[in-house]
């Protein structure tokens, strides 16, 4: 075990496949000295030269297109958006062709790349940068979409990633780039659609994923303090979802809650509730709660922007009121 | 070449006369007039080479070494089609013959082309990638961005302008202020050429000139070639925003025309000729019964072939 960051354990688990196999190569904007904005691609250019750390102009859609391309001739390319928002510029080549290409193709290729982007908000990047669009890809079939939390998580989840014979959307917390936990020194791999309990609880099951997490697991010590068991589960991916691990966990509780930092409306949490009150209605006790972004631009002054995502006490509250605690 | 010429103008005209009767389903885009790019540019390309096509794409890959029954069965959306009849007209592919699909979205073609061309660089290897796109997609972003790319690294691709002086409806001289899309090389430092596209030696000489500098490893061309879509935008378009001149001349210099009339001063008989137009029929017949006679694919395969871990729950109940 050692105690790596967010960032450390992602740069890790990319530069471990990229010893490993010479068709994964590093697609972005500033990669090489720079080592891209979050330092994650450190010491890439020098190890793998120019060849394999591929730094671009800034020509998102084209780039993008270009690891498409690359696919089909057999290459693993793992592309960088520098912030998840820059989407909007490159939809085409992830929407259009890469989500598409094996389908459209009856299955002559297979489109092994990995979209990695920062999101989500709390660092002041105002409208532009500070999105959480999982629900955005998670509308398009043929992706996969993968959000880690900790640093063992996302190692493994990049190693994975990059493995996958499909176009995986690997979306990374800005602010949880710092965060430390132990990662094992063995090689770890863990399966795309592979939740985690990482708490466990008898009174309600809280979905969450990504940077939640952890404003999740404070909510539930919190909870503890008045003898709510609140079971904390971290979905980790998002495409596939681990619906075996929430029928459990939902038919133990029988409430459920969803804690997603991205805007409510067409969010994650609508989908799950929806499929929770499609299959498991018997089940509750309560309607499915959600705790999601407010449907707003994402503000740059401070106090705004921390009006507009859920934080550990607004999961408390939400929790109290589905379980009418009175108290 | 007079062969494959003839092959793309019987297949376009068949799949056209299907079409109109309804028994095609969807729409497809006809390159009925533009056959001498496709055959031109084919013929400078050897078997490992690649090709990204377009919406009006049936030509090139034909052209590349698709089996016209197959080919036929695709755009009837058969199972015996090149991709089981799951991506039709706009999306038809072999990759094995190097052909990474034909693209509904106009510009989408022109990174995969760059990005193709960047795997060989990588891989040092010899193969070259042939990117067909139209004049209307040198005005999408795509364009300036892959080339500027494939300019700066010296990837292996031409990048092949088949100018048709048309965006659907739209004239390009009413959206461009250049004379040529090819001037535009200059602003990469790149060769930039334009041809009569419907001379197919002219347009095969250009286009092996730039194969060779790509595949010597000294970058990326760009080849115009001028042409004239007959048909309108899509089978079924009228096509009534053109002036009828567009047309007479468009007939006037027929490409396959132009090169019978080359042949047959150039001790190509008649007969020969003949022969070769008559043995096309016979193919595009043939290729057209075995569409006909096709099954249609198993809807229980409809979730094959992508991602759908979920589908079983999925499924409106």
């Amino acid at each position: 075990m050692s105690r790596q960051s967010v960032s450390q354990a992602i740069r890790e688990g990319m530069r471990e496949e990229m010893r490993r196999d010479d068709n994964v190569i590093m697609i972005g904007e500033d990669l090489g000295v720079m080592g891209n904005p979050f330092a994650i691609t450190l010491g890439f250019l020098e190890e793998f030269g120019p060849n394999r750390v591929i730094e671009t102009p800034i020509a998102e859609s084209s780039f993008t297109g270009m690891a498409v391309g690359a696919a089909m001739r057999g290459m693993r390319p793992v592309v960088e958006l520098m912030y998840n928002d820059f989407i909007s510029v490159a939809l085409d080549p992830v929407m259009n062709q890469a989500a598409k290409m094996r389908y459209m193709t009856g299955g002559q290729v297979t489109i092994p790349m990995v979209l990695r982007a920062p999101m989500g908000a709390g660092r002041r990047n105002a409208g532009q940068h500070s999105q959480c669009l999982e629900a955005l890809f998670t509308h398009i079939p043929g992706l996969k979409v993968v959000c880690p939390s900790s640093a063992a998580d996302a190692k493994a989840l990049i190693k994975s990633s990059i493995r996958d014979d499909d176009p995986v959307i690997f979306l990374e917390h800005k602010l949880l780039y710092a965060m430390k936990d132990e990662v094992p020194d063995e090689e770890i791999v863990i399966p795309l659609g592979q939740a985690a309990v990482k708490r466990e609880g008898k009174d309600i099951t809280i979905l969450t994923w990504s940077r939640q997490v952890f404003f999740a697991l404070e909510a539930a010590e919190e909870l503890a303090k008045i003898g709510i068991e609140a079971e904390v589960i971290d979905l980790r991916t998002l495409v596939p979802l681990d619906w075996d691990t929430i029928k459990a966990s939902v038919c133990k509780t029988n409430n459920v809650m969803v804690v997603e930092e991205g805007v409510k409306r067409g969010g994650i949490g609508a989908e799950l509730s929806a499929q929770i009150v499609e299959e498991l209605f018997d089940e509750l006790d309560a309607p499915v709660a959600r705790v999601a972004g407010m449907n707003v631009v994402s503000p740059f002054s401070p106090p705004l922007e921390d009006a507009v995502f859920p934080h550990v006490e607004d999961i408390v509250a939400g929790v109290k009121k589905t379980l009418n605690y009175v108290g | 070449m007079y062969e494959n010429m003839v092959r793309v103008r019987k297949f376009e005209t068949k799949a056209a006369d299907c079409f109109t009767k309804g028994m095609l389903a969807g729409n497809i885009h006809l390159c009925i007039g533009q056959e001498a790019t496709a055959v031109g540019a084919s013929q400078a390309l050897e078997a490992q080479d690649f090709i990204t096509s377009t919406h009006r794409g049936h030509g090139h890959c034909i052209c590349k070494g698709l089996r016209t029954d197959m080919a036929m069965a695709e755009l009837f959306g058969k199972a015996t089609g090149y991709c089981g009849g799951k991506g039709g007209s706009m999306h038809i592919a072999d990759v094995s013959l190097g052909i990474l699909g034909a693209n509904g979205i106009v510009g989408a073609g022109i990174p995969i082309a760059t990005g193709s061309a960047l795997t060989s660089k990588i891989k040092g290897t010899s193969e070259v990638t042939l990117c067909f796109f139209g004049d209307s997609a040198s005005n999408n972003g795509t364009f300036h961005e892959s080339i500027n790319m494939a300019a700066a690294w010296s990837l292996p691709v031409i990048f092949l302008c088949e100018n048709n002086r048309y965006g659907v409806s739209v004239p390009i001289d009413s959206v461009t202020n250049t004379d040529t899309i090819a001037v535009r090389a200059k602003a990469y430092n790149i060769p930039g050429k334009t041809v009569d596209g419907n001379d197919v030696l002219a347009v095969y000489e250009a286009v092996k000139e730039a194969v060779a500098h790509a595949r010597a490893g000294m970058g990326p061309s760009i080849v115009e070639c001028m042409t004239y879509r007959h048909m309108g935008h899509y089978c079924g378009d009228p096509a009534s925003y053109r002036p009828a001149s567009y047309l007479e001349e468009a007939k006037q210099n027929d490409a396959i025309e132009r090169f019978r009339k080359y042949l047959l001063s150039s001790n190509v008989s008649e007969e020969e000729i003949t022969a070769v137009d008559e043995a096309m029929s016979a193919e595009i017949e043939a290729a057209f019964e075995f569409a006909q006679n096709s099954p249609y694919p198993d809807p229980s395969t409809v979730a094959d072939d992508v991602y759908s871990f979920d589908n079983e729950r999925s499924v409106a109940r």
